[in-house]
């Protein structure tokens, strides 16, 4: 396989002698890497972004009472917050990681469809200006939630069309990076890379890729209901007409709860990286590991209605939702394990992203549980809505994906700029993130289960002092990142020169640290040795 | 593999995987008929909208359930609805008349649509409407009251430990849907 595995114009324009220059490069490339970077940089400009929105709510939340925004506009940004961490920070940040990674850990000169690549990255930045203008409009931005639900989002004003296309284009870039990475890993593997040889990270890819094309569609359809019903007089969802807001709930759930697998099965193929590295062995339990994810992939599908115990629900429907639910546990346990018997009696270090990835594995599981707790319908009804649900999805999510994302960040660093990061400065970010989030949002459990409704910018007083604590760790959290973007642009400037492999004997765990740092820009223009290949565990 | 194969297979492996998202994305419309048709199935979510002809009917005069009668009004529109009586103690197999009444409180004209709701659920597939003013839109002139009458039966088949159960109408205001169709 040689360079021009990739169609044949690109690779005439090209050939192997470095990326073009100035500001076109980045508007034209075809280069996994480039469009890597790009996603990633994306990712962390939305991240601040969506975080600035978070500190505007946690401001307006330090005590009881109305200070800084008015109830509508507090409304529009946990929206905005959701939509733009979930599709803006944590999707591409992952779609980056994605194209840097893959070919290198595969065996391949670039991804399948390079053309497809760039388009499906250049989506991005005009939907999320687009979504950001809803800010200014007649009516303002929508102020549902980020679940959208009619009827309450059909009296958004004029930003519900453009609100809608966002997600429509969302949609298309990331079903256009799905099929993209199914492509590279089905067809692009060297020789001697069978399935079953694939790094964690890869597979946990190719099971997130398939949701993605399962349920974007879905959640696109759902969405076009929402603007025929408000412009053109269908009555999918308006009771009036013969319709039901409840359908939406489902069709929305039935993509939502596959999309918050699709936000944490590639950290778990990070963790699953990181943790072996860092124990100086091998990944306990490869193949379970595999099976699990597929299977979490598969309950994925049949477990939306447990969002929706409240709504009503035949007691069939709850008990089958109940049980479903409490299913997804046992594959989810089988990964926990997994990592814990990796660091069983291995020789550990405890560099940035190892730390990061240990503290993914503690607090992650925490959110699993208050997720179990939450499967039990009847005691679903006390947590429905509350702040415990925010507790809940934020410690899955931050401590979770973001988590997963620095630890990636901080382990593959030294591979893409070829210098080590500062890791004293790596340190100091782990530990003002990793307390100052559990500032933030522990506090939230207790408010959620003592009736604290979410989304709401006013509270009774009986809630202030939690409330101030966790206003406290958001603030300490949200500026700690500072670091880690100045730590990014610390290593792109220079430091002490990155050997190929990096980590300690990181060469046995992956092919990405058999090229050099940072890596050519055509990465494996020829297919790597198949010694290489079998050695590696 | 060399370089016209590989792209022949991914062009191959692209079109599948396209197929499968076209296909979700149909498959979110489907949905949509095809929730109607489980919701009627199990008469939940309002689905029990079809009159059925009046039968005879073996009446239990032993059992005794009581149904509660509820009317609500969507949002702001200026309707004043209600049932004639609360609740009534019914037989199984025997029909009943029960009337409700809406005034409409504005200058205008209105168009409204009724939309039932049985709980418990389970029970809604025995109360059989003979007669609804559920079935049809609802005009009503400016200022003016109407009668409108529900006559139902609960079929005798129905459970032993069936009590009590209530039918609640909900008014929904669709004067402007209704005049853009007929403009």
């Amino acid at each position: 396989m040689s360079v021009a595995t990739h169609d044949d114009a690109h690779a005439h324009d090209h050939h192997d002698h470095g990326p073009a220059k100035g500001f076109m490069r980045w508007v034209t490339t075809t280069n996994h890497k480039d469009i890597g970077t790009l996603y990633l940089i994306t990712g962390l400009i939305m991240f601040f972004v969506g975080g600035a929105m978070a500190l505007v709510i946690r401001a307006e939340l330090f005590e009881p009472g109305l200070q800084y925004v008015d109830p509508h506009f507090f409304n529009q940004m946990t929206t905005l917050h959701a939509l733009i961490m979930v599709f803006g920070a944590v999707m591409p940040a992952f779609a980056g990681l994605a194209n840097w990674m893959i070919p290198m850990m595969i065996g391949a000169p670039d991804m399948a469809l390079p053309r497809m690549n760039n388009w499906s990255f250049w989506l991005l930045p005009f939907s999320f200006v687009m979504l950001a203008s809803t800010l200014f409009m007649d009516g303002g931005a929508a102020a549902a939630g980020w679940t959208l639900y009619p009827p309450l989002v059909l009296q958004t004003g004029n930003a519900l069309p453009f609100t809608v296309f966002t997600v429509h284009l969302l949609g298309m870039s990331s079903i256009m990076a799905a099929i993209n990475i199914i492509v590279t890993v089905f067809n692009m593997r060297a020789p001697g890379m069978t399935m079953m040889k694939l790094p964690l990270f890869v597979w946990t890819w190719v099971i997130t890729a398939f949701l993605l094309i399962a349920v974007m569609p879905v959640f696109a359809g759902a969405v076009t209901m929402l603007l025929t019903d408000k412009f053109f007089g269908t009555s999918f969802f308006n009771a009036a007409g013969g319709g039901d807001p409840v359908l939406y709930q489902h069709l929305f759930w039935f993509f939502g709860h596959p999309e918050v697998y699709i936000l944490i099965l590639p950290s778990f193929g990070i963790i699953s990286s990181i943790i072996p590295t860092f124990s100086r062995k091998p990944l306990f339990g490869y193949a379970s590991m595999v099976y699990a994810t597929g299977f979490i992939g598969f309950l994925a599908f049949i477990v939306w209605a447990h969002h929706q115990y409240t709504v009503g629900m035949p007691i069939a429907g709850e008990l089958y939702f109940t049980y479903a639910t409490m299913l997804i546990a046992v594959p989810t346990g089988v990964k926990v394990f997994n990592w814990l018997a990796t660091m069983w009696r291995g020789a550990m270090t405890f560099e940035t992203p190892m730390l990061f990835a240990i503290a993914f594995v503690v607090l992650f599981t925490m959110g699993g549980f208050t997720g179990l707790m939450m499967s039990i319908s009847p005691a679903d009804l006390q947590y429905h809505d509350t702040y415990f649900i925010v507790a809940h999805f934020h410690y899955v999510l931050v401590p979770g994906a973001v988590f997963a994302l620095y630890a990636a960040t901080y382990y593959w660093l030294p591979k893409w700029t070829g210098h080590m990061y500062d890791e004293r400065l790596g340190q100091l970010h782990f530990w003002l993130t990793t307390i100052s989030v559990n500032i933030c949002f522990f506090p939230q459990h207790f408010v959620g289960l003592a009736g604290m409704p979410r989304r709401i910018p006013d509270y009774a007083v009986q809630f202030a002092e939690f409330n101030a604590m966790s206003s406290v760790g958001a603030f300490v959290f949200g500026f700690s990142q500072l670091i880690f973007a100045y730590v990014i642009y610390k290593a792109i400037q220079g430091g002490e020169k990155a050997t190929s492999e990096v980590w300690e004997g990181a060469e046995a765990h992956g092919l990405e640290w058999h090229l050099s740092s940072p890596p050519p820009y055509h990465s494996w223009t020829e297919a790597p040795p198949k010694e290489i290949i079998s050695d590696l565990h | 593999m060399d370089n016209k194969e590989l792209q022949k297979a991914n062009a191959r492996l692209v079109w599948r995987i396209v197929a499968i998202a076209v296909l979700m994305f149909g498959l979110g419309f489907a949905i949509a008929p095809y929730y109607d048709a489980v919701c009627s199935y199990f008469g939940i979510s309002g689905r029990v909208n079809e009159a059925s002809s009046e039968q005879t009917m073996q009446v239990d005069a032993s059992r005794e359930i009581s149904v509660e009668f509820v009317s609500v009004v969507n949002g702001q529109m200026p309707l004043k609805f209600r049932a004639e009586t609360s609740k009534l103690k019914v037989n199984p197999g025997q029909y009943y008349t029960v009337n409700y009444f809406a005034e409409n409180t504005s200058d205008k004209k209105l168009v409204g649509r009724a939309v039932p709701s049985i709980s418990p659920a389970w029970l809604s597939a025995f109360l059989k409407k003979a007669e609804c003013f559920c079935f049809s839109e609802q005009e009503f002139e400016p200022h003016k009251e109407r009668k409108m009458p529900v006559r139902f039966v609960i079929d005798p088949a129905v459970q032993a430990d069936a009590k009590e159960m209530t039918l609640s109408y909900t008014f929904f205001d669709i004067t402007e849907k209704s005049q853009t169709i007929k403009n």
